[in-house]
């Protein structure tokens, strides 16, 4: 006679043909996203580094001058150049899904995708220029 | 029936507006303090002016939510890339505790550090 079988709270055994830890490999499709699903790793990188930059300007103007000398380093470039190329997926690819999460209608009709994108495209550009401003000018 | 109510509208609510902050403000902030300004195409304001800049409580209340909302987008989102991609939805507590308990303590973080800003 076989053993009772031993159910586990999150294995049920029932069944389930396996995929592969790979699955995402298989198609552009899954590995877009996977990439996408990734950014946030890069989002809460620079999120620290942005702490750590805070902290060192509490500290004083040498550790602020020490921590800018360490972002010039060039382990702490290329993190930030492969972290933008994610981050700005990220910001292309949150602003394409919205028109998804939220369909406008007007008069009946749903309003065509670019144009529930667009502001939020217009918002970023608006926001870059102020912060970009803010920081350069003289 | 079991009555326990469910976090994950909330939850998504966090991961949903840090997506949006992290969207408008990452990429000009990361462009210019991770490239720009370290490989010296542009000159970054000196620490007078950054402390004065950031000293200003618009800003202090920017940057607090620039750090803990894109945090808690993280937690969010990497929990189902672990679930998802790794498939070890059977280590979720441990998961769960290790997202969202960082993105606390980054919160916290933040606000120690911008709240006692000289």
């Amino acid at each position: 006679m076989k053993p009772p079988p031993v159910y586990t709270e999150y294995h049920p055994k029932w069944y389930r043909t396996r995929v592969s830890t790979y699955w995402w490999s298989r198609s552009w499709a899954y590995l877009k996203f996977i990439l996408r699903e990734l950014t946030s790793i890069f989002v809460a990188y620079f999120v620290v580094i942005t702490l750590l930059q805070i902290r060192a300007l509490k500290q004083g103007p040498q550790s602020y001058a020490q921590f800018q000398e360490w972002l010039r380093m060039p382990l702490p470039v290329v993190l930030n150049a492969v972290s933008l190329l994610f981050v700005l997926f990220h910001t292309i690819t949150w602003f394409n899904l919205a028109p998804r999460a939220m369909p406008v209608r007007i008069g009946g009709k749903r309003i065509a995708d670019p144009w529930i994108a667009a502001p939020n495209y217009v918002a970023w550009l608006a926001i870059s220029v102020l912060v970009a401003w803010l920081l350069l000018r003289g | 029936m079991s009555a326990k109510r469910s976090n994950e509208p909330f939850l998504w609510a966090l991961f949903s507006a840090g997506g949006v902050v992290a969207a408008l403000l990452m990429p000009i902030l990361l462009f210019l303090y991770g490239l720009a300004f370290p490989l010296g195409w542009l000159k970054p304001p000196d620490y007078e002016r950054t402390l004065r800049l950031v000293g200003h409580p618009v800003t202090r209340l920017v940057l607090f939510v620039f750090c803990s909302l894109p945090l808690f987008h993280w937690a969010h989102r990497f929990r189902f890339t672990l679930y998802d991609g790794l498939q070890i939805k059977h280590l979720n507590e441990v998961i769960n505790i290790l997202c969202y308990g960082g993105a606390i303590v980054g919160t916290l973080l933040a606000g120690y550090l911008l709240w006692n800003l000289p």
